[in-house]
């Protein structure tokens, strides 16, 4: 694996798989009473936020604090960016006070390469979202759920997502989310296809590994899994399309729709939902909708590739639950 | 030190030839002029070339002293080859009245290194709503002949219209940044293949295309002439060639950059290569060197926009917009076009030298290299190559592209009416 996990694109099939795998592992970890491993101790994990969210931030928090990390928290807002500090003074003040992994999550796309590729910094650099661009451990944990679902727990180690045909739908012009999923599952052997009205499809997908359609309907039944993304009610005021309930009748899931799917086929959710616009209540709490479990998987998922990108040769789990056994 | 002989220059790419300076003018050209009483410049082997023009240069004074002065930028221009550039009017304050550009002007006169002809703003501070004094500024001591907004589009149709009809009181002309504001409202790279994938906000071709449409049918209908900014896509060369088949007065501009590099370069997210308009793509890169080759545009401009380089050493989404490129152009413009047999010496003269000060108005610039013209010349060695390093640079700032990029060519000596500027190499 690379140092950096900028882009989906850094992953190879066998790195992925191996995120995935440890994941797995990791997630024994929440099953047990003590939830904690000793992996990273003494290691300091920055969790750097130039824009708000909870979600994400407290997920790496939750992942590098069971490996036993040290955490600090950098949030942009009351801090001295939000008194025009620039990134690069604040990677090099994070630099001085000996980041191993800086977790960044910024509204400019490309600002983690820019941290991981301008000397700033020496530390690990994983994205937690930057701008329009990547979130590639979103599209890990979407494609770790989407393996326990229709792979199966145990059967799925080792496995990608060969021949699984997976429909990503909504805003995916403006969707971080989307870009590394399309990645990520095509390398994981995955037919992706993009559901939007063209306004939400960028101009230039023609070059991305996946299919682009603007009938819903004509799509549901031949998807594994259907993920649906937020879409924000300020595209509305930028005639993206005409009104959100005009969107919500042409490519929003209810109970009709989901009835469409085959039956093993589950619904994803990136979160936060917009009940009501892109997903209706009924679905959103339907034992097919996995949007919690999506969340849970995130710990997981973060716990494993910080551990992989910091923890060196060392096996993590197996040698925390060698000394559990040792303990007993 | 009046009399200066260079000896053996190729003139523009052709004979070996002496060509004598006296004072501020070309006494002779020919074989075997006499040295008496002169100072020798030994130029085998080199081209001998009209004094370069810019028609667009952003010496960023008065305001923004901190990325260039009209010393360092003109310093540049020399350096480049230069004798002549258009100063931009974004200046803050912005040149739009007789008082600024007259300043510009005489800090031009002051500087010695390159004559400097400021640009006026079309409207009042570069808003697009009033038209500035534009009569005013033509009638200062700065003689104000081209008129841009450059920068901001002239997005108004009315505003543009009156602007295109109101400088031919004067014989003047309204230089165009092409740009439909609204389609590129956070825009921050070419839109395609590559903005896709990187999730940066798309500046769409039809953008620049869409005002060039339109600017050259309102040029047609009241009977103006118009220059068209950094033309930057294959579209525009083909709408700007439509124009020129029916004989109407619009003439264009490309940039070297745009010439030599595409939109594959953001993939780094360095923000050294952000620039407006945007790096376009290869296909646009040899539509602009074959209408640059054929005239169509008619000439190349630096678009020089130093920048300080805490603009540039941050995330690509804070960063300015811009690239230096007065001390690079010609070398850019050898690789892409001479290298590439598509121009020779000749016609690299008449894009970057006759034909922007045609387009200019500019007395005493452009001019053949003969007796009794003005000692405006730039003589190139073409066999050298190098890498660029911009420590070395007279401009201030240091944001160009092509830091560590071998390329050929290199200014020895430019004479500015009869002074040299550069010597060796080295700035007088």
């Amino acid at each position: 694996m690379k140092r950096h996990l900028i882009s989906a694109a850094d992953l190879t099939r066998d790195d992925a798989v191996l995120i995935l795998d440890t994941a797995e592992e990791m997630a024994r970890v929440a099953d047990r009473p003590i939830k904690k491993l000793p992996t990273l101790r003494g290691r300091t994990v920055v969790n750097l936020f130039f824009e708000d969210s909870t979600r994400t931030r407290i997920s790496f928090e939750a992942a590098a604090k069971r490996l036993s990390a040290d955490v600090i928290n950098f949030s942009a807002k009351g801090s001295s960016v939000s008194k025009g500090e620039s990134l690069k003074d604040t990677a090099l003040t994070l630099e001085a006070m000996g980041a191993d992994a800086v977790v960044i999550r910024h509204h400019a796309s490309g600002a983690p390469y820019r941290l991981a590729n301008s000397g700033w910094i020496d530390g690990a650099v994983v994205n937690a979202g930057d701008g329009t661009h990547e979130h590639p451990t979103q599209a890990l944990l979407d494609a770790f759920t989407v393996r326990r679902r229709l792979v199966g727990r145990d059967a799925g180690l080792g496995r990608d997502l060969e021949g699984r045909r997976i429909t990503v739908v909504g805003d995916i012009l403006h969707s971080r989310v989307a870009r590394s999923n399309v990645l990520l599952l095509n390398t994981l052997g995955a037919h992706v296809t993009l559901v939007a009205p063209p306004t939400l499809v960028p101009v230039g997908v023609e070059n991305w590994p996946c299919e682009v359609s603007y009938d819903l309907d004509a799509v549901l039944p031949k998807s594994d899994a259907v993920m649906m993304l937020r879409v924000q009610s300020e595209r509305m005021n930028a005639a993206f399309f005409p009104t959100e309930r005009e969107y919500s009748r042409r490519y929003g899931l209810d109970g009709d729709r989901m009835a469409r799917m085959p039956e093993h086929a589950v619904v994803m959710h990136p979160g936060p939902m917009n009940r009501g616009m892109e997903i209706t209540a009924e679905v959103a709490d339907s034992d097919r909708c996995t949007v919690v479990e999506q969340v849970a998987n995130g710990v997981s998922i973060r716990m494993a590739v910080l551990y992989l990108l910091l923890g060196g040769a060392e096996p993590a789990v197996t040698t925390a639950s060698a000394r559990t056994e040792e303990t007993k | 030190m009046s009399k200066i002989l260079i000896r053996g220059a190729q003139v523009l790419g052709g004979e070996s030839q002496d060509v004598l300076i006296d004072g501020e003018t070309i006494a002779a050209v020919g074989t075997g002029l006499s040295a008496e009483g002169a100072q020798v410049v030994e130029a085998a082997g080199q081209i001998l070339l009209p004094g370069l023009v810019d028609l667009h240069t952003h010496l960023r004074e008065p305001g923004r002293e901190d990325s260039e002065t009209v010393l360092t930028g003109t310093r540049a221009a020399a350096v480049g080859g230069f004798t002549a550039v258009h100063a931009m009017a974004n200046t803050f304050p912005v040149a739009d009245t007789a008082g600024v550009v007259e300043q510009v002007y005489r800090l031009g006169r002051e500087s010695g290194y390159c004559d400097v002809q400021p640009v006026g703003a079309v409207t009042v501070g570069l808003e697009g709503k009033q038209l500035a004094e534009l009569g005013a500024m033509h009638d200062s001591a700065a003689g104000v002949k081209v008129f841009s907004d450059d920068g901001k589009c002239v997005d108004d149709a009315v505003i543009m219209r009156r602007a295109l009809e109101y400088v031919k009181a004067f014989d003047g002309v309204v230089a165009q940044h092409a740009q439909e504001p609204r389609l590129t409202e956070g825009a921050q790279m070419n839109e395609g293949v590559v903005s896709a994938e990187l999730g940066l906000g798309g500046w769409p071709a039809v953008a620049e295309e869409s005002i060039i449409a339109r600017d050259v049918l309102l040029a047609a209908h009241v009977g103006s002439r118009l220059h068209i900014c950094h033309l930057s896509t294959a579209g525009s060369v083909e709408l700007v060639r439509w124009a020129k088949s029916k004989g109407w007065d619009v003439t264009a501009e490309v940039t070297p950059h745009h010439l030599l590099l595409t939109d594959e370069l953001v993939r780094t997210y360095d923000p050294v290569y952000k620039v407006n308009p945007p790096l376009r793509t290869q296909a646009d890169v040899l539509a602009l060197r074959e209408a640059l080759a054929d005239g169509t545009i008619d000439c190349v401009a630096t678009d020089h926009a130093p920048h300080p380089h805490e603009d540039k050493d941050c995330e690509w989404g804070a960063a300015a917009m811009g690239m230096v490129g007065l001390e690079t152009a010609l070398s850019v413009v050898q690789e892409t076009m001479v290298e590439t047999g598509l121009l020779d010496w000749a016609g690299v003269a008449d894009r970057m030298s006759f034909r922007p000060a045609v387009i200019g108005r500019l007395a005493g610039h452009g001019r053949p290299v003969a007796a009794g013209e003005p000692a405006n010349l730039t003589l190139v060695d073409p066999a050298y190559r190098g890498a660029v390093d911009p420590a070395g640079f007279a401009s201030r700032s240091r944001n160009t592209p092509y830091r560590g990029r071998e390329l050929p060519g290199r200014v020895t000596h430019t004479f500015l009416r009869g002074r040299a500027t550069v010597l060796d190499g080295k700035l007088a």
